[in-house]
């Protein structure tokens, strides 16, 4: 089992004939996920990497039975598409896009409330690097080949911190369930704690390793989740220590506003809900290790 | 982004906000001519930097004839003035603002910000205006109101109401007082806002509601549709280096340390950044060069750094994803070959292609540090800083 994305989930591509799109599809293709299709408005009816294009989202779910989607398409008008995509029953849409203004996130997230909790599409991202279930299906940008398959979850929302703990973690031959990249915009569609809830829920994930970082209260959030409702461990890094306050550091999200938005400080935070701190970056995988082995 | 405080009232008078008359001045008789159009008896002349507690840092100069207000703007321009939020640098006044005075009654406070886990805008006001927001809580947290706006449906009047009578307004003013939340609100909204500060928000004497003083900052991810907005950027309020670096895509923020680092991923900079900070070293900036780390994009961050005089080491930490490694390195040797870099350099090169990526590196004439992986970089990077200091 993986959450989110399994090999028979049929997949979409929004932006699909774009520079871009074009080529995270073709590399998408190679690792073996089940693309079906794509969608560029006014771009209907043609044929892009042997797959149908079509002009909306709800022609593109009703001729291929898409249930998930992966959205490159520009800062200006991704928001719409990823409304477009709740609106056609798409269940997970992963947005890769970055550089969207918050305003728009409230606003998909404020549309997204008239859905029931069973209809209601799961938004992931924006400004991430995707979701992979190694071995499975990749709907994202990251390297397929340095995710070894297993029983580890990963959150993160930085993309190439993700890949240095997915790399960590196969240097110890240890696999991964699902990576889930939330993104490091403030205002972003699905939280550290919207995952983990997933993670905890999935018969083959054992452990839960969280890379949090400066700014908001996510990370804090989802320690807190796991303190109360979850038998899995979680271990966590909260990268930032060195970041001065009331500055953006390169994520829109990553900046320290208030109390207990501080790598320390959540530190503190997260320790206090038994979350497992990883002290350096240099060591998430050695973390995880010693956790599944204190486990057994 | 960040704007001047004359430029966020004018914006919030658009609004319907009121507030003092005024005009930006550049020069000593540019000023007292304008205090002289304004009449009265009484002005403010008002350094206009991009920061707040300008008053406390002798930024703000209350005058009683035009001949003062010509000396205080004398004196004002082209000083680099330097408050608890510039830092030890301070911000050079270029404009300098010369407002009437006004008559205050009672000084509130307003403000308007993304709340990130309600997802909504919230507005913060207290009846103790003129200190920060951060005294507010500490020394009068009781004051403080807060109001979530559901953004889909926008400020309701009698949200505005409630925040107006909260603040112990007088009833015949209330209306004139919801008017001007509201407007802030608006503007907010309408202008992918991500702050709007109003400290203080006064009522005078002469029961007029006046916007006394305005911070705002915009979402910079949204100015492809604010031209009105982009076009007030102040770039000499700005780092040199970071209006460098942000002209040309990159992300940077400079710091204090003397360990420069070119990165990839805003994640991986701030751990990298830790790492430095954990092995005894201080980073001198933060900067990544963004996930796919093309060869361009290298280039332009070697010769920022080699830009920055505290830079004594220089680390670079790239993971290649589909940007592969040997890719990365052909755009290493490229930057060095085009910059002079004379101090020590640490590379780590991690992900794909990484053999080939360190082959392409040593088999270049560049002079360098080999690092596996983040610890080992950053213990590199901070010996190679302790052997140049002995």
């Amino acid at each position: 089992m993986s959450i989110l994305i399994d090999k028979k989930t049929k997949i979409i591509v929004q932006g699909f004939t774009g520079k871009i799109g074009t080529f995270h599809s073709e590399e998408m293709i190679k690792y073996g996920t089940n693309i079906v299709g794509g969608v560029t408005p006014g771009k209907g009816g043609q044929v892009h990497l042997n797959f149908p294009v079509f002009n909306t989202v709800k022609e593109a779910v009703t001729k291929t039975g898409a249930t998930a989607s992966v959205l490159f398409v520009p800062p200006a008008f991704a928001a719409d598409s990823a409304m477009e995509a709740a609106d056609a029953g798409i269940k997970t849409c992963v947005a890769i896009t970055d550089g969207i203004p918050s305003h728009d996130m409230i606003r998909i997230k404020r549309y997204m409330r008239r859905y029931s909790r069973n209809e209601k599409m799961t938004l992931i991202g924006p400004n991430c690097a995707g979701v992979i279930s190694p071995g499975k299906s990749l709907l994202g940008i990251m390297p397929g080949h340095i995710y070894k398959e297993g029983k580890v979850g990963i959150i993160g929302r930085s993309g190439t911190l993700g890949y240095e703990a997915a790399q960590q973690l196969k240097n110890l031959n240890i696999g991964i369930s699902t990576s889930v990249g939330i993104g490091g915009d403030p205002i972003n569609g699905s939280s550290f704690k919207d995952i983990i809830e997933k993670f905890e829920q999935d018969n083959e994930t054992d452990a839960v390793l969280m890379i949090g970082e400066i700014g908001g209260p996510q990370e804090v959030a989802a320690g807190k989740f796991a303190k109360e409702n979850m038998k899995k461990p979680v271990i966590a890094y909260i990268a930032g220590l060195t970041a001065p306050k009331g500055r953006v550091m390169g994520h829109a999200g990553a900046i320290v506003s208030a109390y207990g938005e501080s790598a320390v400080e959540k530190v503190e935070l997260l320790k206090e809900c038994g979350v497992i701190i990883s002290k350096n970056p240099s060591v998430m995988g050695e973390t995880v290790k010693s956790t599944l082995n204190s486990k057994i | 982004m960040d704007i001047h405080e004359y430029q966020a009232k004018k914006i919030l008078s658009g609004f319907g906000v009121t507030i003092p008359r005024g005009g930006i001045v550049y020069s000593p008789e540019n000023a007292e001519n304008k205090a002289r159009e304004l009449g009265g008896s009484k002005w403010v002349v008002k350094a206009q930097i991009h920061s707040g507690a300008r008053g406390k840092a002798g930024g703000i100069v209350v005058c009683n004839s035009e001949l003062e207000v010509a000396q205080a703007t004398d004196k004002l321009l082209g000083k680099k003035l330097v408050t608890n939020q510039t830092g030890p640098e301070g911000k050079i006044v270029n404009r300098v603002y010369i407002e009437e005075a006004t008559d205050i009654k009672k000084e509130l406070y307003l403000g308007l910000v993304f709340d990130r886990s309600s997802e909504s805008i919230m507005v913060v006001a207290s009846t103790e205006g003129g200190m920060s927001v951060e005294e507010i809580s500490k020394k009068k947290p009781e004051t403080i109101i807060r109001s979530k706006i559901e953004v889909a449906v926008g400020m309701q009047q009698f949200q505005a109401r409630e925040i107006a009578f909260g603040l112990g307004i007088e009833p015949k003013l209330i209306s004139r007082m919801a008017e001007a939340i509201t407007g802030c609100y608006r503007a907010f909204s309408e202008l992918d806002a991500t702050m709007v500060e109003v400290n203080p928000l006064v009522v005078s004497n002469q029961e007029q509601i006046l916007a006394l003083d305005c911070k705002m900052s915009f979402d910079n991810n949204a100015l492809f549709r604010r031209n009105q907005v982009s076009e007030l950027r102040d770039k000499t309020q700005e780092n040199s280096n970071e209006v460098y670096a942000s002209d040309r895509g990159l992300n940077y923020v400079s710091l204090e340390g003397n360990i420069g680092n070119i990165i990839n991923g805003a994640g991986l900079a701030m751990a990298s950044m830790d790492m430095i900070k954990l092995a005894g070293g201080e980073p001198a900036n933060f900067l990544d060069v963004g996930g796919g780390a093309t060869p361009e994009k290298i280039v332009k961050a070697f010769k920022l750094i080699s830009m920055d005089k505290k830079v004594k080491v220089i680390l670079v930490n790239i993971f290649a994803g589909i940007n592969r490694c040997d890719w990365v390195a052909e755009g290493i040797v490229q930057a060095l070959e085009k910059i002079d870099i004379k101090m020590p350099l640490v590379i780590r090169l991690a992900g794909t292609n990484v053999e080939k990526g360190n082959k392409i590196l040593k088999d270049s004439k560049i002079n360098y540090i080999e690092a596996s992986t983040l610890e080992d970089a950053a213990n590199k990077a901070v010996k190679a800083l302790k052997e140049m200091e002995k």
